[in-house]
């Protein structure tokens, strides 16, 4: 019901080639990106202390993941006490289950949902439509990608790869099916557009029984919830309902409410570019006659303690969602967030992914490689993930196998298939190169022949040169000119 | 589900094989280098950047004394032609004295839909955010509960400056007590969901007022 399932997805090579050849999608993403990075290089530049905060987020966020069965310890108490109750899943199934079984109990056949890419991990809309509960996206860019059918595309705007005609003729299409139809007339003016969501969603509001949400940042010393957003539809899945579940990564922690300082300054300016986010929600277990009196969290694991165990791969776990990564990423620009084939797109989903899930299948083995390493993400991520180091841990990974966790054990990984080109051709230029009479008269039959070459290799080089422009054979080797020449002094030659 | 409690501790703990058991503690493991607050400001200017973030952010902002509150009060509500008005319990009578719109007391018993029907709000904050243009809600008696805020189409937020006003948000967070719900508001409900194009309001108020109100 929220859009199709990533299953069954074409690995990042075909995906990302046919997106490419979307003028709309590209045209639509291209605007997108440019307009967010230029105006989060401006809202960046407006605090003199960037540079200490992203450090200080980074330190607090390594800090919490060296500590985590700590803190989680602590979160549970705090949140217990301030009468919120704590459900712990060691994967989506089971925190589907747990969450299926909560909404079950209330009697509730529909659910009103904050957007949150936890949620959308594990696939909680699909498990609660098998259980026959509706459960509603209330954040506009999701109500589009729902009622579309489709797929999220961005993870701070998820339907950015819609222009304002497509969501007009979805709105007219399907709003009828779920509730209020669209207004008779109804035009593609955004605030138009925005006006039939509010009429539409405010009746699913007003009714709501039961609200699941995300969380951004989870305080273990207090046991308070953080929700950032924009519109007011998480103010309002957070406070009406009597009923409120929230589903959270485990690694969402930080230590103490002072730590706060840091993300709540870090975390709009990196993902809308804003000083501040129209609203913040934050509640510690329940209060009296305002707002749920019935709260659940659900802390997930799901893939995240396997990522924990590895050294380099780690660091990804501090990601705070912002999409920073996402609008500068030029692979991502031209690829658009569904060739990733996993909720988490762009340069932190190319790492992520992999990580949460494992790299057995052919999506997963080929995310490390949708970048150009060109380390773009790295230099906005506000929590200095090094993204390009990881990706090229990752492929390392892949091609290598290794030593991994999986759902707590260790494994031997094999070798990934369809490696085995880039393996033989590791392992030719190792040869090659230690070999230099070889390698010379190699480079010298390549020179000749350079007229002959075909535009992509023939037999196990086909896959790799079918993604790639193979560069041009120079009609002189270089060492041969180097010779020649003696070192370029001598131009005459 | 303490199965899955003490199997996700137990990864976690493997997981973290390589970290020594004397790591750093909380208290020693970073600093905070970054600034308390952005620049050095007068309380006046600390206050006329409120002002200007939050106009920045398409909220309209009034300046009074407190002797003028009643009546910048009754005229804004007059300017939107409000019918109803929904009050929390603990704000000052004198602030509404003015006007002779219906006033509808925050009540744990009205349903979310006859709050829906109730065109404006009015409420004080338990703090102001110079640097970002934002005011913080903590439920207390003077602001009601969350979703008198959230509903009514229309929210008139009365801050009293300078004393209710700081310069950042690690001066905001000092201010407020993390065991009440705290609603963090920087201008109207927004989206930028359509091809980035800012719209106000999809589900929060569309129209927000704050109040700088001075003096006693």
């Amino acid at each position: 019901m929220s859009g199709g399932t990533f299953v069954g997805m074409p690995a990042f090579p075909k995906a990302a080639h046919e997106a490419v050849h979307n003028q709309t999608l590209r045209g639509n993403l291209r605007h997108a990106t440019h307009t967010i990075r230029a105006k989060r290089a401006n809202a960046v530049a407006e605090v003199s202390d960037w540079a200490e905060l992203r450090e200080a987020g980074k330190q607090i966020k390594d800090h919490t993941l060296r500590h985590l069965d700590r803190y989680l310890v602590q979160l549970e108490e705090s949140v217990t006490a301030a009468g919120g109750t704590v459900h712990w899943a060691a994967d989506a199934d089971e925190a589907n289950r747990i969450v299926t079984y909560l909404v079950k109990a209330t009697g509730e056949s529909e659910v009103v949902k904050v957007k949150s890419m936890a949620t959308q991990e594990i696939g909680l809309n699909e498990a609660l439509e098998a259980e026959g509960i509706n459960a509603y996206e209330t954040d506009l860019a999701e109500l589009i990608v729902q009622l579309g059918k489709d797929r999220p595309s961005h993870i701070l705007v998820p339907a950015i790869h819609r222009n304002r005609g497509e969501i007009r003729e979805i709105f007219t299409r399907e709003m009828s099916e779920w509730g209020r139809p669209a207004p008779e007339g109804l035009t593609d003016t955004p605030a138009e557009l925005a006006d039939a969501a509010r009429l539409h969603l405010r009746e699913k509001f007003l009714r709501a029984k039961v609200g699941v949400s995300g969380a951004n940042f989870m305080v273990a010393e207090t046991g308070t919830l953080v929700v950032v957003e924009s519109e007011g539809n998480g103010r309002m899945c957070l406070t009406l309902p009597e009923t409120l579940i929230s589903v959270v990564g485990i690694e969402k922690i930080v230590p103490t409410w002072q730590d706060l300082e840091v993300f709540l300054q870090t975390l709009p300016r990196s993902s809308t570019a804003e000083r501040m986010n129209p609203y913040t929600s934050t509640w510690t277990g329940t209060t009296d006659e305002d707002g749920p009196q019935s709260f659940h969290l659900v802390l997930i694991d799901n893939g995240r303690t396997d990522t924990l165990a590895d050294e380099v791969g780690r660091q990804a776990l501090r990601c705070i969602r912002c999409s920073a990564c996402l609008n500068v990423c030029p692979v991502y620009e031209r690829a658009g967030g569904h060739a990733y084939g996993s909720v988490y797109p762009g340069p932190i989903g190319a790492i992520l992914s992999p990580q949460l899930r494992g790299i057995d299948n052919e999506i997963d083995a080929s995310l490390p490689y949708a970048s150009s390493l060109c380390g773009a993400c790295y230099d906005v991520c506000p929590v200095a993930i090094d993204i390009p180091e990881v990706l090229v841990h990752l492929r390392e990974r892949v091609v290598q196998g290794g030593a991994v966790t999986r759902e707590g054990a260790k494994v031997v990984l094999k070798p990934a298939k369809g490696h085995a080109a880039e393996r033989a051709a590791m392992r030719a230029a190792r040869w090659a190169f230690s070999h230099p009479g070889a390698l010379r008269t190699g480079q010298r039959m390549a020179s000749r022949t350079r007229r002959f070459h075909p535009r992509s290799l023939p037999g196990p080089g086909k896959a790799w040169s079918e993604t790639r422009s193979l560069p041009a054979v120079p009609a002189e080797p270089f060492r041969d000119w180097w010779q020649r020449t003696q070192g370029g002094k001598d131009t005459s030659k | 589900m303490s199965g899955s409690r003490d199997l996700i501790l137990a990864r976690v703990r493997r997981a973290l094989a390589d970290v020594p058991p004397d790591d750093t503690p909380y208290e020693q493991a970073f600093e905070r280098p970054y600034l308390r607050e952005h620049g050095h400001r007068s309380v006046a200017e600390t206050v006329d950047l409120l002002a200007e973030n939050l106009a920045d952010y398409r909220a309209l902002v009034h300046r009074c004394t407190a002797g003028e509150l009643a009546a910048t009060i009754a005229r804004l509500l007059a300017e939107r032609g409000s019918a109803a008005v929904s009050v929390p319990t603990g704000l000052d009578p004198r602030w509404l004295a003015a006007t002779e719109v219906t006033q509808v007391p925050d009540s744990a018993a009205n349903t979310p839909a006859e709050l829906d029907r109730v065109d404006s709000v009015v409420t004080a904050c338990a703090v102001a955010i110079a640097e970002t243009g934002t005011i913080v809600l903590d439920g207390g008696p003077d602001q009601g509960r969350r979703r008198i805020t959230l509903v009514p189409d229309h929210h008139i937020c009365v801050v009293r400056v300078p004393d209710q006003v700081v310069s950042s948000v690690p001066q905001g967070l000092e201010r407020v007590d993390p065991a009440r719900p705290l609603t963090w508001i920087s201008g109207p409900s927004a989206t930028s969901d359509i091809e980035l194009d800012r719209v106000e309001g999809v589900h929060g108020p569309r129209t927000l007022e704050v109040v700088l109100v001075s003096g006693e």
